[in-house]
């Protein structure tokens, strides 16, 4: 088959079971599995094309650049498809269980596929246009996803999620619009050769950071997070939390290394820097007072965006290998916090459901209960804190060997601070869970609602921690440049 | 005088898309309650649309840019699908009992 077609599957798959999950709601639970596993499937292909013949472009329907839609694959693309496709994968896997006899099952599956379609259409989208749309249509699918939870709290949490998602998307359209009046294109390489340094260009840049910067909840533009994601059902906070920040991250990547490059000072990247060591020491510390599982995965969330936040002031200065190295670190922090946080959420998800409540200090016997799902908080947190082998460890590793390096020591000590904070909230959760209680009723657990969460783990902390090598030869064939 | 017929036209559009846009970024982000937010938010479209029809202008001999009213026809769907589900996620709000 055309290896172009890779492209195209990955997002039409997913859009495709979409609709029929809407047509047969009573297949709907078997038709999300299949073609998210298939979707999975086509991920891995598209990474392999792309390794094989480098960066995919493709104009669909044979419309010239400039009037259709077009898609763009390099090895970053191709890297944050596979991860989103195999977090869906797993709490596709995981939801088909959860939801058993739930009125909302037959609601989930059609939204939970349009998210797994805007965001790799979002990964791969070749102009900014597309961007926006696909923005759109995930900011609007994961709103009513959370909306899904039903109670009050959950509602309320959805409305926010959409008004800031809407927000967010606006600011970005008149960043688009400034550069349609300026350079009279939309595809992100074309404008990337045209900017200039001018006022203008600088309007767009603020606009769309400020955009996407509350998309992907940074600090202190974070106030939306913790209430979406912690009261959405278990498989859709994993989903937002693993991915949907991602997204938004994803694209402040692309445009800062790309599109925008000679606009981004040292300058602009320290303030950027400030906010993510900010948002790492908030959200660490809300982490380690909040009472709930969930709302202490959704803070930590918000401090993990921060690191990653803070790549960017050593990326800045560092040139040559040296920044290759630290930009693939950053890329698998991205992931391994993907994995981590979708595994942890899942695992809330099974406590949530055996307990009928997630505080954490009255989560003794958990341990006794629960085996394999503290296994699974146990495997996450270790990743959280960037402990090894997890994949985490090594990408904190090269942000303090930069830090060094560069001699910006000041980020050292967030770093420090951060994990220390995430030490003490991943320990505090823990010794609640192995607080002993004398007989404990060991409940009868899905094995496909532990099994998915755990392999989720496992990738955190084993898979990207010991493969993490591959990792970057994959993004060599990044195009543009991104930075390489 | 010189008068407003002096003024060129795109740059009056361009402003007012502007203000409208500003207008509504700031009661989106001051008002408390849901609709209102969500009526600014469509004013602040409002404002990009207006912008994106100025900038399709080329001058009085030469048909418009078609590109940016594709963008707009898009760009109001989008806001209409999401003005709905926000609705109704109000009216459920207003409906839901627990607490």
């Amino acid at each position: 088959m055309n290896e172009a077609a890779s492209v195209v599957w990955v997002i039409s798959l997913p859009l495709l079971g979409a609709l029929l999950a809407t047509v047969w709601r009573q297949y709907a639970a078997t038709i999300g599995w299949v073609s998210s596993a298939l979707t999975a499937g086509c991920a891995v292909w598209l990474l392999w094309v792309v390794q094989r013949a480098g960066v995919q472009e493709l104009a669909l329907g044979g419309w010239e650049i400039g009037l259709g839609i077009s898609l763009y694959a390099d090895g970053l693309a191709a890297v944050m498809v596979l991860m989103s496709s195999l977090v869906v994968l797993g709490c596709s896997v995981y939801a088909r269980h959860y939801f058993r006899a739930q009125r909302q099952h037959e609601l989930f599956w059609p939204l939970w596929l349009l998210l797994a379609t805007a965001l790799n259409a979002l990964f791969l989208a070749g102009d900014l246009f597309n961007v926006y749309v696909t923005l759109e249509l995930l900011g609007i699918s994961a709103s009513a996803l959370t909306a899904l939870g039903a109670k009050r709290a959950a509602l309320r949490a959805a409305l926010r999620y959409l008004v800031v998602g809407l927000l967010g998307s606006m600011l970005y359209l008149m960043a688009i619009t400034l550069l349609y009046a300026a350079y009279g294109t939309l595809n992100a390489v074309q404008i990337a050769e045209a900017l200039q340094v001018d006022p203008l260009g600088w309007a767009a840049l603020l606009l769309m950071l400020a955009g996407l910067a509350l998309k992907m909840a940074l600090f202190p533009l974070h106030f939306w997070l913790p209430p979406a994601h912690s009261n959405a059902p278990a498989p859709v906070s994993a989903a937002l939390s693993a991915l949907v920040v991602k997204a938004a991250f994803y694209l402040v990547v692309r445009l800062w290394f790309e599109v925008f490059a000679p606009l981004t000072t040292p300058l602009l990247a320290n303030a950027l820097g400030a906010l993510g060591a900010m948002a790492v020491l908030w959200g660490s510390w809300s982490a380690l007072r909040a009472e709930r599982l969930k709302l202490l995965a959704a803070y930590s969330s918000v401090a993990q965006l921060g690191y990653l936040v803070m790549f960017f002031p050593l990326l800045a200065v560092l040139e040559g290998e040296a920044r290759q190295w630290l930009f693939g670190a950053m890329v698998l922090f991205a992931l391994s916090h993907a994995f981590a946080k979708s595994a942890l959420f899942l695992a809330a998800g099974i406590l949530l459901q055996y307990a009928g409540h997630d505080r954490i200090r009255e989560l003794s016997g958990t341990t006794q209960a629960l085996p394999l799902t503290t296994f699974v908080i146990a495997l996450a947190g270790i990743a959280l804190v960037g402990l090894p082998p997890s994949g985490a460890f090594l990408g904190k590793w090269y942000l303090l060997d930069a830090a060094f390096k560069t001699g910006q020591w000041w980020w050292v000590l967030v770093l420090v601070a951060g994990s220390l904070l995430a030490t003490a909230y991943v320990f505090r959760l823990l010794g609640h869970a192995f607080g002993h209680l004398p007989a404990v009723k060991r409940p009868v657990v899905a094995a496909t609602q532990e099994i998915p969460a755990l392999a989720l783990a496992l990738l955190a902390t084993f898979g990207l921690g010991l493969g993490a090598m591959s990792l970057w030869s994959w993004l060599a064939h990044t195009g543009t440049g991104a930075g390489l | 005088m010189v008068g407003l017929s002096a003024i060129n036209p795109q740059f009056l559009y361009v402003c007012a898309g502007i203000f409208l846009f500003a207008i509504g970024l700031w009661g989106t982000w001051l008002h408390a309650h849901y609709v209102r937010k969500i009526i600014s938010l469509n004013v602040m479209g409002a404002g990009v649309f207006l912008t994106l029809i100025a900038v399709a202008y080329r001058g009085e001999h030469l048909p418009p840019d078609p590109v940016p009213h594709a963008l707009v026809l898009t760009g109001i769907v989008v806001a209409v699908s999401a003005t709905a589900l926000a609705l109704v996620i109000i009216r459920r709000l207003e409906d839901a009992t627990d607490e």
